[in-house]
């Protein structure tokens, strides 16, 4: 069936803010989808509130509107473009449930729009919990026993009848948010009650525990001609019970007979045929590990974080299949984009093995609980591809950037046998590493087995890496013994260190021996056609694919590796406009990166794509294959800048800013003496490396003091010190990991926060615009709310920040972008931190300013003047609209994670707001990061002594809102006496009720708590936090923040209509 | 031990050797089936040829007799880049190693399968040598390996004496219907392994007789029909058309198998004379081809051949695409076809060769592809319903 010729205006619904259980993936699917879309002549506006994505990108979409994703607005977008249809299926749960809002309420057909592809019963049936197992049990295909409920009363009643455990599944939440898995009473009426209330309907699924049993994933497509065919099927290694997000995931599945394996495929086709859905679904199973039993565990209707990889690990290209089956193709007339010969209607078969291990937050949140369970924790993942799955796994393992490089990274080796056996019984992310430490100690495999239910087949794998492990550190080391060592995946650097040699020993050895990684193809047909698509993975034998091409110059774009808390989708963002700008100047492009949820590693951004981890040794086999000329680190974060000095040794030149100049900015002496020479203030401070040298600066300096490590993304490690006591703990936390530069402490000043995004040619300096930070110095950029164009600071500090900033980047030569952090107190501006690369905040002040800095960084790299790129230099005019980043958190999927906001930073995504005033902006940010208020205009205030001042100030004008203001003893004794009417609570110690009940009443709007210092778990103030955010009620922990609430919240009172724009026309 | 592998154009790979110690000379072939390594391996439409899978990790889950399409393994070798160390799954019997060599099947591991499966690719099928003698020569291998044919190899795969497959008569023997499996602790604990899941959900083919060709039939073919409570009478290749005619079958079953479908010569004219009766008849993979030569069409070898588990065929007359196992290396020509005697039914979606014919006038249809599975996607089982229809009918 050819495209239907009514569908010519289309409107796109993003997913939102990148938060846990919804992340880049939906980039990469929405931007494939809108690419896919246009080339087929349809005009796409686009709606999503994420300004870091590249989908809102004005060449990927014709109308862009960065609002927020409410039915509200987009029901004015709607009247405003009148598109004829909207694609609700590739936002992420996110975007299908605004789809199914504005087609239930009717709207949808009032304005005479239609739904494309999966209809809405479909939708319903594939969602609703009840609709989906009356569906399964007519048409044969089993589900766990279970139960929708809808009060805790009835899940007690069921799960007494088919006894405990049971698994919770709030219906229509992301992520599995509210999730668990039950084992009695008591936990029952605790997950059930926050799931009922998280989940949109108020529904929860009580069922049948299947926990250990195999998850095994299957992608599958379908087109309104009723053709079906699976992508590619996947299995977990960890078994039912953990979260398929946090799961090691491998493709294709490795211990299911074929018999197994058609038997789910059958079942996965029988039920997308009988949901009739049209595009992409995935089908999660759970396969009895010594039977035929099966259960169908839940069925996505959608694109998805798995079929994004899916994607990425068979080269089938499912969200764009997915828009064209939408505009009414189907499968045989949809051309593999890949071999240029098949069809899109063919299956995928794989000639390798793929590796998923996802990036978890611990290392952010290092109070919390690192059980994995049924709600998905992690923030990203990382794949890797080798022809065999020991090569993979280790391949995986070293793409975390988690500081592990082998199966001896987290070293068990103190625990005893029993002290193992006991710690393979929880289930966390090291629990691989906890394996590998039962194996040295001779626990048998079949003991590994039945504790962890992982299947023998994994466990025998990890034990091939314990025996090579063993067998590198104990016998000579022979070309036969490194070669095998390099087939399953070791790096030369823990060759080394295990045999007692040196890396370069180790590499000398590999050379003289002809030991060299080689490229294959994944070409979605394990090699029976011929294939275009230059996507490689590296294999330690055979004939090398991958050839250098002649003719053009060459640039190596390096990745920015796995989303993580601090280093997020912006990088792809500024890698993936690099790429291109760098291919529009006539360059052949390469990149290498290693993260299946990104637009970079689609196989048709850059000519060549290496999925392949980045480290040293890994990037050198890509250079030594294809002699770039020049790299570029600057566009992908820490991690490719972290690999500068390593590309340097291998002799490819560094684009654009200098390695040493990158060095200046973080080394603290040589950053001191460029600050002096340009008369540039900053705060005091020193470096150390003790904690007794720690205390010396700080007394020097006097408290309070910024402590962090050089060298980071997102503050991590950053805390502001007080006394001597938290110094020790702070440098305790810091050194727990090897540190190989010095430790800053600065003395911590107080003043307005801001920052700027410059591009500088080495002469000149392009500055699009100044962004000041709603909270004050000591919030971690990344946390704040940042306004643009900056609306309290006067002309003076404006021009003095462009000069100070023209100032750094000439005095470090920079050449590309540089993004540096002032703090203003009064006249005054003092540097905090430069960085001679992109930052988290281009996308969004390239979007808001129309300045496409990555562009003309990547131009002025290659060597073209701002000038003659069209621009006067300095800082630009500023917009007629303010634009609000918001940060957004994923706090209540992280159990005992501490959410104040520190220098540390916590924020997993942003939205944007943008209006022609401030507090519209700022409304719509708020709206956009889910803070939609009021609704039952009951607020709790707890604030430290310092706060009160601010807390009166705030307290009053939330009171003239009509808010009823409750508040701890201090507190509403310091708001009553300065006549604002607290109620007082009382302590969580103190008798019922306490602040607890009343959060648990879930009738608390907002909850604004400033934390006393420490990480101390037990204090008040942090169960208050945790408590609110795990019942769904807001925490606000900056008074900045809560200014700002409640003057955006000022502003809707008014009840202006907010007025979306389409930043494509700023 | 090393192991080589000689190609007739002269490539040489080395591995480390598998299986039963000794040398083959065989038509090299490649398979891209991920799982389904066991049906490949006892699939009789191998006999002559050597296979490479192209997955790279074979034996992961060992070797579970259950689900062996024939009595034994009939490719000459097997190559692989990896056999699995530890077997993991729970009906397994014994791991690939052993089963290769209890069955006296060598092999090579070790290779870079997708360079090889390039080269067959690129150059077409070739014929190649396994062996562990590192001292070999291939001045003397090469004429070898270019003189070797397959030859007549359905009559070494087909059964010596008929014999017949019951029906089933109650829709609970075929195993629990795709997914109602329950497990059964223990059943599962005496050491019961219980069957597999069936997709057939009745038995419409309940007091039909069929009669099966077997030019070396996959076990599934004929399990297929008793499942839907057929009675199948299974006959050896070589049987006259007079002799089936005289069982006054429903229908006939005309199986897959090894080889040239060309060298069948005296096979070729019996089916004419099934032909010309008006018995229903339903052709699988070599079948088909022996139909087509039977009625005047051509068939001629494929550069590289269709083996795998992911084929898109569309049926013509609903343009609905199937995805299909596939093994064959023939195939029919439908240019030379004459459309009052057949037109085609299915067509290959990635390079168009035929997949299917319908015989004009005739309760006849045949497909090139696999509708029994066993490796691969069970899309196309309902062809064997198709079939019953038909021969419900003719009755």
């Amino acid at each position: 069936m050819p495209k239907d010729p009514n569908v010519k205006r289309v409107m796109v619904i993003g997913s939102g803010p990148i938060v846990i259980g919804q992340a880049a993936e939906f980039d990469y699917a929405g931007t494939q989808a809108c690419r896919s879309l246009k080339e087929e002549g349809v005009e796409v506006i686009l709606v999503n509130s994420n300004p870091a994505t590249i989908m809102t990108d004005r060449d990927i979409a014709d109308k862009v509107y960065i609002e927020p994703l409410t039915t509200g607005m987009l029901e004015q977008i709607i009247k405003k473009e009148k598109p004829d249809s909207i694609l609700p299926t590739l936002g992420g749960q996110a975007g299908l449930n605004l789809g199914m809002e504005l087609e239930e309420s009717g709207f949808l057909k009032e304005n005479n729009v239609r739904l494309l592809g999966t209809t809405a019963e479909t939708i319903r049936n594939a969602e609703g919990r009840q609709e989906f197992k009356d569906l399964m049990e007519r048409i044969g295909e089993p589900c766990a026993a279970s139960k929708v409920v809808e009060t805790v009363e009835d899940g007690v009643e069921f799960t007494n009848s088919i006894g405990y455990p049971v698994v919770l599944r709030p219906a229509y939440t992301l992520g599995g948010s509210g999730g668990g898995i039950a084992h009695d009473q008591a936990e029952l009426e605790e997950i059930l009650e926050n799931g009922l209330r998280l989940s949109r309907v108020g529904q929860v699924l009580v069922e049948r525990c299947i926990a250990g049993w195999k998850e095994i994933e299957y992608e599958v497509m379908r087109d309104s001609a009723g053709n079906c065919i699976t992508v590619c099927n996947m299995e977990n290694i960890d078994p039912v019970g953990v979260h398929t997000g946090d799961s090691i995931v491998v493709a294709p599945s490795q211990t299911l007979s074929d018999k197994e394996y058609q038997m789910l495929r059958t079942s996965a086709l029988k039920i997308i045929n009988e949901l009739r859905i049209t595009g992409g679904c995935n089908v999660q199973f759970a396969l009895h590990p010594t039977s035929f039993e099966y259960c169908v565990i839940e069925v996505n209707p959608r694109v998805s974080r798995s079929s994004a990889l899916a994607s990425k690990a068979t080269g089938y290209p499912i969200a764009k299949v997915a828009a064209k089956i939408a505009l009414g193709y189907t499968l045989d007339e949809i051309r593999n984009a890949i071999t240029k010969k098949t069809y899109a209607s063919f299956e995928p078969t794989l000639d390798y093995c793929v590796v998923k291990i996802p990036r978890l937050p611990f290392d952010k949140f290092i109070t919390a609980k690192r059980t994995l369970t049924t709600q998905m924790k992690a923030t990203g993942e990382v794949m890797s591809i080798c022809d065999n799955f020991e090569g993979a796994l280790m391949k995986a393992i070293r793409s975390l950037e988690q500081h592990v490089d082998c199966l001896r990274s987290y070293d068990f080796s103190a625990l005893s046998r029993e002290e193992l056996l006991d710690r393979l019984k929880q289930v966390d992310d090291q629990r691989i590493w906890v394996i590998a430490e039962a194996i040295r100690k001779g626990i048998p495999q079949e003991q590994i087995h039945d504790i962890t239910q992982i299947d023998l087949w994994f466990i025998d794998k990890i034990a091939i890496l314990t025996e090579m492990e063993e067998a590198l550190e104990t016998q000579e080391l022979t070309p036969e013994l490194l070669r095998e060592a390099k087939r399953i995946g070791f790096p030369d650097n823990v060759i080394a260190r295990l045999s007692g040699r040196t890396e370069s020993e180790v590499k000398e050895m590999r050379h003289a021996n002809g030991i060299r990684a080689v490229y294959k193809m994944v070409d979605t047909c394990a090699a029976e056609f011929a294939a275009s698509t230059p996507y490689y993975y590296s294999v330690y034998s055979g004939e090398c694919e991958a050839k250098r091409t002649e003719g053009k110059k060459k640039v190596l774009v390096l990745g920015s590796g796995p989303i993580r808390i601090g280093q997020g989708i912006e990088f792809d963002y500024c890698s993936v406009h690099a790429t291109w700008a760098f291919a529009r100047a006539g360059y052949e492009t390469i990149i290498i990166n290693n993260n299946p949820e990104t637009v970079s590693t689609d196989f048709d951004i850059a000519d060549k794509l290496y999925f392949e981890p980045l480290t040293p040794e890994d990037v050198e086999s890509v250079v030594d294959i294809e002699k770039p000329d020049g790299a570029v680190v600057q566009f992908g974060g820490q991690t490719a800048i972290k690999l500068t000095e390593s590309l340097m040794k291998m002799g490819v030149p560094i684009l654009g800013t200098k390695a040493e100049d990158v060095d200046a900015a973080e080394d603290r002496e040589l950053f001191d003496k460029i600050l002096e020479e340009t008369h540039i203030p900053r705060a005091a401070g020193g470096t150390v490396y003790t904690a007794q040298e720690a205390k010396e600066v700080a007394n020097r300096l006097g408290y309070p003091v910024l402590v962090r490590p050089s060298y980071v993304l997102g503050g991590q490690g950053m805390q502001i010190a007080i006394s001597d006591q938290e110094i020790e703990e702070f440098m305790e936390i810091i050194n727990r990991i090897a540190q190989d530069h010095p430790i800053l402490v600065d003395k911590y000043l107080q003043g307005k926060e801001v920052e700027v995004d410059a591009v500088c040619d080495g002469t000149d300096i392009l500055i699009p615009g100044i962004m000041e930070h709603i909270e004050r110095t000591g919030v971690h950029s990344g946390d704040s709310i940042s306004v643009y164009p900056a609306h309290t600071i006067g002309k003076l500090v404006k021009d003095k920040i462009a000069d100070y900033t023209a100032r750094l980047a000439k005095a470090l030569h920079v050449k590309g972008l540089i993004n540096i952090q002032f703090i203003a107190i009064g006249e005054d501006v003092y540097v905090i931190e430069v960085n001679p690369r992109s930052s988290r905040t281009v996308p969004y002040i390239s979007k808001v300013t129309g300045i496409p800095i990555v562009d003309l960084a990547t131009e002025v790299i290659l060597g073209k003047t701002i000038s003659e790129l069209g621009y006067e230099p300095g800082l630009q005019p500023e917009a007629k609209y303010y634009a609000i980043k918001m940060p957004v958190f994923s706090f209540e999927k992280i159990r005992g994670a501490e959410i104040s906001l520190g220098p540390e930073m916590k924020s997993t995504g942003e939205c944007l707001g943008i209006a022609k005033t401030f507090n519209e902006a700022l409304y719509k940010a708020f709206l956009g990061a889910g803070i939609d208020l009021p609704k039952y205009k009951n607020m709790i205030i707890t604030v430290k002594d310092a706060d009160k001042g601010e807390a009166i100030e705030i307290g009053r004008r939330f009171e003239k809102l009509g808010y009823t203001i409750y508040a701890t003893r201090s507190t509403a004794a310091a708001l009553n006496e300065a006549g604002v009417k607290a109620r007082k609570v009382n302590k969580i110690s103190q008798e019922s009720p306490t602040v607890m009940d009343l959060i648990l009443g879930h009738k608390i709007d907002v909850v604004i708590d400033t934390p006393t210092q420490g990480r101390d778990k037990h204090r008040d103030g942090f169960l208050i936090r945790r408590t609110s955010i795990e019942t769904g009620v807001n925490v606000i922990t900056a008074m900045d923040t809560a200014r700002a609430l409640v003057s955006s919240l000022e502003n809707k009172a008014q009840n202006t209509e907010l007025e979306p724009v389409n930043i494509a026309e700023l | 031990m090393k192991a080589f592998l000689i190609l007739e154009d002269g490539t040489v790979f080395q591995g480390t050797h598998i299986g039963a110690d000794r040398e083959i000379v065989s038509e090299i072939v490649f398979n891209t089936s991920m799982a389904g390594y066991l049906e490949v391996l006892t699939d009789p439409s191998y006999a002559g040829q050597a296979v490479c899978m192209t997955y790279p990790l074979i034996g992961n889950y060992g070797i579970c007799r259950e689900d062996m399409e024939s009595l034994k393994p009939w490719p000459d070798g097997f190559i692989v880049r990896e056999l699995s160390r530890r077997p993991s799954n729970f009906r397994c019997d014994i791991s690939i190693q052993q089963f290769l060599e209890e069955n006296n099947v060598p092999g090579i591991a070790g290779i870079d399968t997708r360079a090889l499966t390039k080269i067959l690719r690129e150059k077409g099928t070739m014929n190649g040598m396994i062996t562990t003698d590192e001292s070999y020569d291939l001045e003397k291998v090469l004429p070898k390996l270019k003189a070797y044919t397959t030859g007549k190899v359905v009559e070494k795969v087909s059964c010596r004496e008929k014999y017949v497959l019951e029906p089933t008569t109650d829709i609970a023997q075929n195993g629990p219907l795709s997914g109602a499996a329950r497990f059964d602790r223990e059943k599962y604990e005496r050491g019961e392994r219980e069957q597999r899941p069936s997709l057939v959900s009745e038995l419409n083919g309940a007091g039909l007789n069929v009669a099966l060709l077997d030019f070396g039939a996959k076990a599934n073919i004929a399990r297929s029909l008793a499942a839907r409570g057929c009675r199948v009478t299974v006959y050896p290749a070589l049987t006259s058309a007079e002799e089936i005619i005289a069982a006054k079958p429903d229908g006939i079953m005309l199986s897959n198998g090894p080889g040239d479908p060309k060298e069948c010569t005296s096979i070729i004219q019996e089916i004419k004379k099934l032909y010309d009766t008006d018995i229903p008849i339903f052709a699988i993979c070599l079948g088909h081809q022996l139909m087509a030569l039977a009625t005047g069409a051509d068939t001629h070898k494929m550069k590289y051949g269709h083996r795998g588990g992911n084929h898109p065929v569309k049926d013509l007359a609903t343009g609905r695409v199937y995805i299909s196992s596939q093994n064959h290396g023939y195939v029919v020509d439908t240019d030379k076809l004459d459309p009052k005697i057949a037109v085609p039914a299915f067509c290959n979606v990635n390079d168009g060769t035929n997949e299917g014919l319908s015989y004009t006038g005739k309760n006849i249809f045949t497909v090139q592809f696999h509708p029994e599975a066993c490796p691969g996607p069970q899309d196309s089982g309902y062809l064997f319903d198709r079939f019953i229809s038909m021969m419900k009918e003719v009755r």
